[in-house]
């Protein structure tokens, strides 16, 4: 059950495979829904959750699934599944479900998705493509959190919408919250930035 | 001269491989060949160099700067002693000197920021120091509004030379003009301090400014249909950037980079060319009743684009940062086109864009800095192509047509 290859599946893709720093996918949705902290985490949740499932019930049908029409299947399984998470947002958590807007729909087309399916879930027995969805999911919300994290407190001055730097002392000292984190391209340079940090710190990361 | 040489001849085994500070070889020998030409010589291979190094010809820019940076510190007291309603009172030196207390902080900031990284960022990789940044350091208080706040010209000095500069491999590698991208970076970060009507006085306070005083600057007026003239905007005391407003020291500064052929005149000149077919082709088409309803009536949320479509030709080339993007920013050799063909169609389109961004999007009046840091982007495009054409031309004159 907890074999060092299970262990792997669950814990390298939050650190040296990780799916949006070493693989470079799931790149719009980090631009889309990282200005605020919450939203970010629901929706690393959100793809976790499915991620893991999507890909144990691929895995379960993987020897029954044609090849030719293996697309097709995993979108069916995969729509479904977001269908339920969006529906569940609506139900019990409004406010970020409107804040998410599109993009939990979009999940659907989340290329870390698909790619742990083609990957990982058609090779696999369910246990560790569970692992596995869980863990790319987590290493996805990681660099989410990450990410909003820093556009939140510089963009917005708060996080989780509490104040943190928009006291007057601090705006008579001649602070003013930074515009441009709250537009989608500083998320791509946060992105950036955790990507140069990882590979300077991993040799194994550096391209020859 | 000599005491100098000496001391660094003295100094110099410690900087060496081996030596106590070998870690700051790149720092020593970018004050070394600062201060002398280096008389070191090849020692394999013919090469043919010119006398002209890198370090003489952004010395070059940065002369060619002055004027439009003294003109600036000027400018810069003359419209805080506007703004205060004291101009009567007060002699040229003393406007001249608060100019001089409001740019200065700037250029030291700029400075420190810029060249730290830029020295930090050659030890660690074991370069040389590239002296890049004496040019970009000196752009980039010319671009900035008089009020911005000191931290903040840090920050975006940062900014542009670590994103801009450093991680496409430093000086000569870099995709943007760093100037421009500090002066983006600020101008989408913190657009309150970066343009409007009180970012461009020196000091600016409500109860300091005189009643009834009014700071916008000619392409802010213009949106309202007041065309500044253009011999106030060709000499310059007008509210602007420190060091954009006055074509005439702009044009100077064209004149020394033009004689010494740093600049390429086929850039600068096709910038303004751009800049001039498309005023006037807004000019006419606004003549032609360009966003008139039937009834001759601006139609309703189009009067400020119509506004500034009737800005005439010749101002839209003194207004804002046209000038001083057309001379300075679009001829940088490393970031505008390098066929010589290419230039020509990179500069025409950063002046067309230019007015197309000033007139259509009424919310970004600085529609040069948007351009020229658009057609940087598509600089390498252009070369590509007229590389092409001239491969594909010299292959036709090989082929034998049997």
């Amino acid at each position: 059950m907890s074999s060092k290859k299970n262990k792997e599946a669950l814990l390298t893709p939050l650190g040296l495979n990780n799916p949006v720093t070493v693989q470079v996918l799931g790149i719009c949705s980090a631009l889309a829904v990282t200005a605020k902290l919450m939203p970010a985490i629901v929706m690393g949740i959100s793809v976790t959750i499915i991620t893991a499932l999507s890909n144990v019930v691929i895995s379960c049908l993987r020897k029954t699934i044609p090849l030719r029409i293996r697309i097709i299947v995993q979108l069916v399984v995969v729509a479904a599944l977001v269908t339920i998470v969006s529906e569940i947002l609506k139900a019990f958590a409004y406010d970020i479900s409107v804040q998410l807007s599109v993009y939990v729909g979009l999940i659907i087309t989340n290329c870390i998705l698909m790619g742990r399916l083609e990957a990982f879930a058609m090779q696999n027995e369910p246990w560790p493509s569970f692992l596995d969805g869980i863990g790319n999911g987590l290493g996805y919300a990681k660099i989410l959190i990450i990410v909003a994290f820093f556009r939140e407190l510089f963009g917005s001055g708060t996080l989780f919408g509490v104040n943190v730097l928009n006291y007057d002392c601090i705006a008579n000292a001649g602070y003013v919250n930074n515009g441009l984190m709250l537009m989608p391209p500083m998320a791509l340079i946060i992105v950036a930035c955790i990507i140069w940090w990882q590979r300077a710190h991993n040799k194994d990361l550096q391209q020859k | 001269m000599n005491a100098l040489r000496n001391f660094l001849d003295n100094v110099k085994p410690k900087f060496q491989e081996g030596g106590k500070f070998a870690k700051f070889r790149s720092t020593f020998g970018a004050f070394e060949t600062f201060l002398f030409t280096p008389n070191e010589t090849n020692k394999c291979g013919v090469h043919v160099r010119d006398a002209v190094d890198l370090k003489r010809t952004m010395i070059v820019v940065v002369l060619a700067l002055m004027p439009a940076l003294f003109f600036g510190m000027y400018n810069t007291g003359y419209q805080h002693f506007r703004m205060t309603g004291e101009l009567a009172d007060v002699t040229f030196w003393q406007i001249f000197f608060k100019g001089f207390l409001a740019v200065l902080p700037i250029i030291v900031v700029s400075y420190v920021v810029g060249l730290a990284i830029e020295f930090a960022s050659a030890q660690m990789r074991g370069h040389e120091v590239n002296e890049g940044f004496l040019v970009s350091g000196m752009l980039i208080p010319l671009v900035m509004p008089a009020d911005v706040p000191l931290w903040m010209v840090g920050v975006a000095t940062a900014f542009a030379v670590i994103f801009g500069k450093e991680v496409y491999g430093g000086t000569g590698m870099n995709m943007w003009n760093p100037a421009l991208l500090a002066r983006v970076f600020l101008f989408f970060a913190y657009p309150t301090k970066m343009s409007g009507e009180t970012a461009w006085y020196y000091n600016y306070s409500a109860e300091a400014a005189v009643d009834g005083f009014s700071g916008a600057t000619p392409l802010a007026m213009a949106n309202a249909g007041n065309y500044t003239s253009f011999a106030d905007a060709f000499f310059g005391l007008i509210p602007g950037s420190v060091g954009e407003t006055s074509a005439v020291a702009i044009l100077i500064g064209a004149f020394i980079l033009l004689y010494t052929g740093v600049a390429s005149w086929k850039t600068m000149l096709s910038v303004f060319v751009g800049g001039i077919a498309m005023g006037w082709l807004f000019n006419t088409c606004a003549d032609a009743g360009w966003l008139l309803d039937e009834n001759g009536v601006v139609r309703e949320n189009y009067e400020s684009v119509r506004n500034l479509a009737l800005i005439p030709w010749y101002n839209h080339l003194v207004y804002g940062g046209f000038c001083f993007g057309a001379v300075f920013m679009a001829t940088d050799p490393v970031t505008s086109a390098r066929t010589e063909g290419g230039k020509f169609i990179y500069g025409f389109l950063i002046g067309a864009l230019a007015i197309v961004i000033r007139v259509l999007n009424p919310g970004f009046p600085e529609g040069m800095m948007l351009a020229i840091l658009l057609m940087n982007t598509f600089a390498p495009l252009i070369d590509h192509f007229f590389i092409q054409a001239n491969i594909n031309r010299r292959k036709k004159r090989v082929t034998i047509k049997a």
